[in-house]
This record gives C-alpha cells, sequence and structure tokens, in this order.
C-alpha cells in the first residue's frame, strides 16, 4: 500500500476516533443534565409525603451521620496545621495575635467546605455509587421499574437532597472543629494568648465568611449527590465496572467541587466587593 | 364473555444493539392463561424479549400489545398502570439487599398501595405469599442470608404479591444455577401459580427439562427469529436442526471449543 494511503488511512481514524469521542462525551454531558433535572423535578413530590420522608432520612443517618467523624477530624488537623505553618511568620511580625483569625476565615470561606466536600466525596460518594451500582448490576433497578417505581424518584432524589442538606451542616462541623484545633496548637503548642486569638476572630470574621463557605457548600453537595448517583445508575457490568464507577465518581466530584469553588469564590469576592467594599484583615 | 385477543402480542418486533440484530421482525401471541416457553441459546435475546413485553426495553420497530393496548410508546409514567398487572421474575431475583424478605414481598403492594388495602393487610398478604412458596419464618431474614433456591421462591412470592394477582408473570431462567431438585420444585411452583391464580406465564429458560415441565407451548428463537413453535413433544422431536441440536446438546457448526493445556 502505498504511503499517502497509509497516512489518509491514520488520519481518518484519528479523525473519527476524536468525533465518536467528542459525540459521546457531549451526549453524555446531555445525559446528566436529563438525569439531574429528573431527579429534582421529584423533590417537592417526595418531601411532602411520609413515604419520602422515610427514604429521606436512612439517607441523612448515611451521609450525614456516618460522614461527621471523618470530616470533623479533617476539620480539626486541618485548623491546626494552618498555625503550625503560620506561627513563625506572624510571630516574627508581631502580629501572632491575628493568625487565629485568619485561619479562621481560610477555614471557613475555602478549607471547611472544600475539604468536607471532598471528604464527603470520597466516602459518601463512593458509597452511593457502589450501592447504586450494584443495584444495578444485579437488575435491582429494572426490579424497581418493573414493579411501577421509579428508580429516581425512589433511590437518588433522597440521596441528592441529603447531600444538598447536609453537606453545609458538615461544614459547620469542620469549621467549628477546625477551629477548635487552631486554638488549641495556638495556645498549648506555641503558648499563645487564649484571649487575643478570640478577641481578633469576634473582630474579623464576619457572616459573610461563615455563609460564603456555606453557600459554596450546597453546590458542593449537589454536584457529590448528582454524580456519585449518576455514575452508579450507569456503571458497566461486573466488580470492574461497579470499581471503575467510584473511582470515575469520586474523581469527577473533586474536579467539579474545585471548579465551583473558584467560580463561587470569583462571584462571592465580586458580591462583596459591590456591597461592602475592601476588607483589610491585618 | 370471551376475550378475543391475546394478553401479550408482539407485532413484527426488531431489537439492535449496535450492529447486532437480537429479535428481527418477531411475532408473538401469548395465549390467555397458559405457561409460554421461549428457549434458545445464551445470547440470542430471550430476555430482550421478556423486557419488551414489561417495558424495559422500547423496541427498534414494531409493536407490543397488552391486553389489546398498544404499550410500546407509552411513557414511564403511563406504563405504571400496565405493569401493575405484570411480575418480572429477574434471573438474578432482584431482590433489595437494604429490606428483610417480607419487605421484599411486601414492595410491590406498598408502592403501588391505592388506598384498597392497609400495611397490616399488605403485611398479612405478603406473609401467605411466602407460606405458599415454603418460606414461612423467613420473614425477618435479608436476602443475604439465602440460598440460591431460597432467594428465587422469594422471588415467585414477590411475583405473585399483587392485589389484585398479576395477570401476567414473566421468568427469566428461573431455574438457572439451581440443582434439579430445587429445578423442579420452582418448576412446580410456577404451575401452581398458573393454575390457582389462572395467571398467563411466559417463561424464558435453556433448560429443557424445565421447559418441559412447566410449558403448554414452546418457542425457539434462533437469529433473531423463532425456528420452532408447538407443544413441548412436538418441539423435542422436531426435526428442524437448530432445534434438533439445542434438545440433543449438540454444538452448532461453526461452534469452536478449543482447550489447550
Amino acid at each position: 500500500m502505498p504511503r499517502e494511503s497509509i497516512a489518509a488511512g491514520m488520519v481518518a481514524r484519528i479523525g473519527a476516533g476524536t468525533i465518536a469521542g467528542v459525540t459521546g462525551a457531549l451526549a453524555s454531558f446531555g445525559r446528566f443534565w436529563l438525569f439531574s433535572g429528573y431527579t429534582a423535578s421529584f423533590i417537592p413530590l417526595e418531601m411532602t409525603s411520609v413515604r419520602g420522608w422515610r427514604r429521606f432520612l436512612p439517607q441523612c443517618f448515611q451521609i450525614g451521620t456516618r460522614s461527621a467523624p471523618v470530616i470533623m477530624l479533617t476539620g480539626m488537623f486541618i485548623g491546626m496545621v494552618l498555625i503550625v505553618q503560620g506561627w513563625a511568620q506572624f510571630d516574627a511580625a508581631n502580629m501572632a495575635d491575628r493568625l487565629g483569625s485568619i485561619v479562621i476565615i481560610s477555614l471557613c470561606q475555602e478549607l471547611g467546605p472544600v475539604l468536607a466536600g471532598v471528604m464527603l466525596a470520597g466516602r459518601a460518594g463512593g458509597a452511593l455509587t457502589a450501592e447504586l451500582g450494584t443495584m444495578n448490576v444485579t437488575e435491582q433497578l429494572l426490579a424497581l421499574r418493573s414493579m411501577g417505581a421509579d428508580p429516581i424518584r425512589y433511590l437518588v432524589t433522597p440521596r441528592f437532597v441529603a447531600c444538598v442538606l447536609l453537606t453545609p451542616l458538615l461544614t459547620i462541623y469542620a469549621n467549628l472543629m477546625g477551629t477548635l484545633g487552631a486554638w488549641g496548637v495556638y495556645v498549648l503548642v506555641f503558648q499563645g494568648q487564649s484571649e487575643p486569638f478570640w478577641y481578633y476572630a469576634e473582630q474579623t470574621v464576619e457572616m459573610w465568611d461563615v455563609g460564603s463557605g456555606l453557600f459554596k457548600s450546597v453546590f458542593f453537595g449537589a454536584a457529590i449527590g448528582l454524580v456519585s448517583c449518576y455514575n452508579g445508575f450507569h456503571c458497566k457490568p461486573g466488580a470492574e465496572g461497579v470499581g471503575r464507577a467510584c473511582t470515575q465518581s469520586f474523581v469527577t466530584s473533586f474536579i467539579l467541587i474545585l471548579m465551583l469553588d473558584l467560580f463561587l469564590g470569583f462571584l462571592l469576592n465580586g458580591l462583596y466587593s459591590a456591597w461592602f467594599g475592601f476588607r483589610p484583615l491585618v | 364473555m370471551e376475550i378475543d385477543h391475546p394478553v401479550v402480542e408482539l407485532r413484527r418486533v426488531s431489537k439492535s444493539f449496535g450492529r447486532q440484530r437480537v429479535l428481527d421482525d418477531i411475532d408473538l401471541r401469548v395465549e390467555r392463561g397458559k405457561n409460554t416457553v421461549i428457549i434458545g441459546r445464551s445470547g440470542t435475546g430471550k430476555s430482550v424479549l421478556l423486557k419488551h413485553i414489561v417495558g424495559l426495553l422500547r423496541p427498534d420497530r414494531g409493536e407490543v400489545h397488552f391486553e389489546g393496548q398498544r404499550v410500546d410508546r407509552l411513557t414511564e409514567r403511563a406504563w405504571v398502570p400496565v405493569r401493575r398487572q405484570i411480575s418480572f421474575v429477574f434471573q438474578l431475583n432482584a431482590l433489595f439487599d437494604s429490606m428483610t424478605v417480607l419487605e421484599n414481598v411486601a414492595f410491590p403492594m406498598t408502592e403501588n398501595r391505592t388506598g384498597r388495602i392497609d400495611h397490616k393487610q399488605i403485611r398479612d398478604l405478603a406473609a401467605r405469599c411466602l407460606e405458599r412458596v415454603g418460606l414461612t419464618g423467613f420473614e425477618k431474614k435479608r436476602p443475604a442470608e439465602l440460598s440460591g433456591g431460597e432467594r428465587k421462591r422469594v422471588a415467585l412470592a414477590r411475583a405473585i404479591a399483587m392485589d389484585p394477582p398479576p395477570k401476567v408473570i414473566l421468568y427469566d431462567e428461573p431455574t438457572a444455577g439451581l440443582d434439579p431438585q430445587r429445578s423442579n420444585g420452582i418448576n412446580k411452583l410456577i404451575r401452581q401459580m398458573q393454575r390457582d391464580f389462572q395467571v398467563t406465564g411466559v417463561v424464558v429458560t435453556h433448560d429443557m427439562r424445565s421447559a418441559a415441565e412447566v410449558g403448554d407451548r414452546v418457542l425457539m428463537l434462533w437469529g433473531g427469529h423463532f425456528v420452532a413453535d408447538g407443544t413441548p413433544q412436538e418441539v423435542m422431536e422436531s426435526e428442524e436442526p437448530h432445534v434438533r441440536r439445542f434438545v440433543q446438546g449438540i454444538g452448532e457448526p461453526g461452534d469452536v471449543v478449543t482447550f489447550t493445556r
């Protein structure tokens, strides 16, 4: 075969592969949004019926209560390590008293919601994908449909609502434990004064800082719930398929959390500047 | 009054997955009150055909009718009242792991409760269904604690746990993975359900003994078409080459089985 023909064949194959890849990605994106819309359409029905609450409350336990210890622990260690990392610089600048307030703002605005989201994506999101994926490959989703129950209403909506409502709650836990951890290291390890720590925290940390973090965490929770359930519903057959879906679910949730954090950060900072102007922290 | 239309009818149904055509212009009329058995090799589209009857798959071409009503174009919501009249026993049983045996059996009634029966009546009816399949005392167990045969019986109990009972029960490989004695027990239960509830059965299997025991009519699916249709005896004695080879367990020409050390 002439070289030109081989080259043309390769280009054609690459082109066809690219088109198939892009088309597949677009189709998957479209399916995800249809899935999300369908899930959201059942929220009023589910949250106003006794049966809906019977499905919702166990999910609160699974997603919220069971994730609380690991998220509280993560928050606490992050608060502690931020003090460890910042102490030398702030002490050298004779501003150690202000370190606590800076750490608390970082926790409330960024690290609390992001870390709570990431931990939730790993712990609860992975479990959701594995559970729904197993139900998918063992025909339990088909069985639900065959018995007149909508699997999205029955399985996804309660899990989605639980993720949306509980991520902010878990973020509050992460923030609180982070603050306590920071205070503990500040006072017990570096012999800082407790009174100025809380005084500057009270002076500097605003409701906006806490509220903006919680606002972001609602979106993180929604992303975790939808991505985890979508991957479970669309996983390939077999143990390998479920395993891959769990990995994909965590990776996608993680990237989405970071992307949402960036865009919401821009939005919230812009709003703050427009409404309140510049705020010096030190 | 005599009902003249079949309970389930497929007209020129075709279904492909990618380039593979699984069903090719299939016609099927399922007679009321009888057990219709569909046999065929693995991967010939038997389960695909069953899923068309209950709307879990939609045909690429053709029509599916239930009780004279065309159903293949219904929305998911419009399928619900139709599905209340059809039960499906899945190959892997599809019992819900998070529920007890009693909750599994009661699920179709709980989910489709119309206010005619209360929760206590649902539990009593579910317990009676379990009794009917010989599983009294298993109510509080979880599916994971049961053997394969017991799970299959729970799936059968769930199939009849409807008020009123279903008009059609679809069985997907009901004896797959069971020993001959347990298979025999399941076959007897299928016959018992047909007798007690006058329910129409569509059974998909590749177990010829099971087909002969439960079937009033047997069809064989091959290459997207039915190549045999008759009583179990007629199909067993058929001279059609594919049917003969299937019944006798002889490989098709071109089947390659190699063993390497």
